[in-house]
């Protein structure tokens, strides 16, 4: 029996994600990702259902297991009620822990979620906190957001937010009792120790790639996950 | 009574919605990009239908993105969700009211998890106990904040200024309906009409006096993505989505895309912009694009509040072609205010994509 298929059957996930997968290919048939990359979810769940401890680490070291958008349409369609979506969130957190993340360009991305999306939850208590986050850093959100970021507290204003405020209300500041509450849930959960292992692995891997790293967002290692494609991901 | 026919079939995806007394929480994605959707909701629940709609200034975010972006893991994101349930507690409340679509998929899965295994909410519990001294009771009722607009769509028909009806014509507006995918495709019998039939915006459409378009990709996610849109080098993903949408789309001319989770409109709006930019395609009349608007701030605009306290100026998508066609009338000069009435300026164009 394969270690890591008995470390993945620990995540409750895991165990609704699959039963015995029939190889149908109704998942990649819908999957959003399928259409896009070079992913099809149907292998992601015959290869753990093949225990194989070789192929699932080669699984937990790729690409392929961040494809995934995590919308689960997979999850309404199996005529087996299995979700490969679920497989992957498995996977995911499997192949962070073991620090295997960091042999992907994909996998790597996952430092900039952690310190940009961690560090929002963290701060401010809000998943998004968007002020000063401009369309140099997302084009798509275009002039008009352009107008929203120079006008920022204003346009809230006008939208009856109460922004940085005391009390209730949209963006309002959460108060720091509060924010220690949800620090304190990250510490004892093992939220806290998923961002240290973020930070140490990709901390090697910044080394080990010869690339500039420190805890901001303007390093050389930093820059180059949000933005480095190597082309190679999607279907031709 | 006898439940048979059309009724027996649907009968598993009537869902029940409670009628009162609800403890909202809100979205960090809507109070980021349509922070006028939060305001008009609670508006219309609190000033029009009167409702008892509790807000607590110490809840914050579910971990949401963070959850599906992976970082954040299961046993985290469970126990931050148990606090927002010792809130609502404490407050004296039992149906919980998400603003958003991911909170709601989330704290379905939560439900369901533990459902399943009662030993991990037992662990929860501890959690909870040993981070914040909370204790709490599983909510009697949960509901998304579009399943009450659904509920009381009728109370609003009937309070209606307007109708979605073309007013030179006298023939309905034809409109898309976007469900998000975490309100039904995980778990089909939580949400109004299931993942393959939702009804939660049909319904209000249907009863505001327009009509529902089907197109083949209405079901399609509209590529969030999470991880997908947040990093840069993935973001090819998420306006393929979207891409895929429109063209599928196009051949039926819609005049306006509905939607139901704070990230979705936000998405449709702004890749079509992008597209425009990228492709010179614009999906919408004489180079406009579709508008795309919220739940709240279409109830509010049949219900004749001014469209600017509504947040339609913070579209990119121009709202205003919409507004004509159903005879809303709006002050251009007063679209880019302030709450004081002093102007902010005015955002510049797009190179191709028209905006009014």
């Amino acid at each position: 029996m394969s270690q890591l298929y008995n470390k993945l059957l620990e995540d409750v996930r895991f165990q609704e994600g699959i039963k015995a997968c029939i190889n149908c290919g109704t998942c990649t048939a819908i999957c959003a990702a399928a259409e896009f990359y070079n992913y099809d979810p149907r292998i992601i769940a015959d290869t753990v259902q093949s225990r194989n401890e070789e192929k699932i680490e080669n699984l937990l070291k790729s690409e392929t297991i961040w494809y995934c958008g995590e919308c689960m349409s997979c999850k309404t369609r199996c005529p087996r009620g299995n979700a490969p979506g679920l497989i992957i969130m498995a996977l995911r957190a499997l192949s962070q822990e073991l620090g295997y993340f960091v042999e992907s360009e994909k996998g790597r991305q996952q430092l900039f979620m952690k310190r940009v999306v961690g560090g929002w939850i963290l701060t401010y208590g809000y998943c998004l906190y968007l002020e000063g986050i401009g369309t140099n850093m997302y084009a798509e959100q275009g002039p008009i957001w352009d107008w929203r970021q120079k006008n920022w507290g204003k346009v809230l204003d006008r939208l009856g937010a109460n922004y940085k405020g005391e009390g209730n209300g949209i963006l309002r500041k959460i108060p720091e009792e509060a924010l220690d509450e949800i620090r304190k849930i990250f510490e004892v959960t093992g939220g806290t120790a998923r961002f240290e292992k973020i930070e140490k692995f990709s901390k090697e891997k910044a080394e080990a790639m010869n690339l500039k790293f420190d805890d901001g967002i303007d390093n050389e290692y930093f820059q180059h996950i949000y933005s480095h494609n190597n082309n190679t991901h999607n279907i031709e | 009574m006898k439940v048979e026919g059309k009724q027996a079939i649907w009968k598993e995806y009537q869902k029940d919605i409670a009628g009162d007394k609800y403890f909202y929480v809100r979205s960090c994605v809507r109070q980021n990009f349509f922070p006028g959707s939060e305001t008009t909701f609670l508006r219309i629940m609190r000033e029009e239908l009167g409702k008892d709609i509790y807000e607590h200034p110490c809840h914050t975010t579910c971990t949401g993105i963070g959850y599906h972006g992976d970082v954040v893991p299961l046993d985290t994101m469970m126990t931050v969700v148990a606090r927002q349930f010792a809130l609502m507690t404490e407050a004296g409340y039992q149906n919980l009211v998400p603003s958003c679509i991911t909170s709601f998929g989330i704290y379905t899965e939560v439900l369901d998890t533990w459902h399943h295994f009662p030993e991990v909410e037992a662990k929860v519990r501890e959690y909870l106990r040993k981070a914040t001294g909370r204790e709490f009771k599983i909510p009697q009722n949960l509901a998304h904040a579009s399943d009450l607009i659904y509920k009381f769509r009728k109370e609003i028909a009937q309070n209606a200024k307007f109708k979605l009806v073309d007013k030179e014509t006298g023939k309905p507006l034809k409109v898309v309906d976007h469900i998000g995918c975490h309100y039904s495709k995980m778990f089909p019998e939580k949400g109004v009409g299931g993942a393959e039939y939702p009804y939660v915006l049909a319904g209000m459409i249907e009863d505001w006096g327009g009509e529902v378009i089907d197109y083949p990709e209405r079901r399609h996610c509209c590529g969030f993505g999470f991880r997908q849109y947040l990093v840069q080098a993935n973001r090819g993903y998420s306006v393929a989505c979207s891409h895929k949408k429109f063209e599928s789309m196009e051949p039926y001319k819609p005049d306006m895309i509905l939607t139901n989770c704070p990230g979705c409109p936000m998405f449709l709006d702004k890749w079509q912009y992008a597209i425009a930019e990228m492709e010179g395609k614009t999906y919408g009349k004489d180079g406009y694009g579709i508008p795309v608007l919220t739940y709240e701030e279409l109830a509010g605009m049949v219900l004749g509040y001014d469209p600017w306290d509504l947040g339609l100026q913070v579209h990119q998508v121009s709202c205003e072609p919409l507004l004509d066609r159903i005879g809303i009338k709006y002050d251009p000069l007063k679209k880019y205010n302030d709450k004081n009435g002093v102007s902010l300026g005015v955002p510049e164009k797009p190179s191709v994509m028209k905006v009014s």
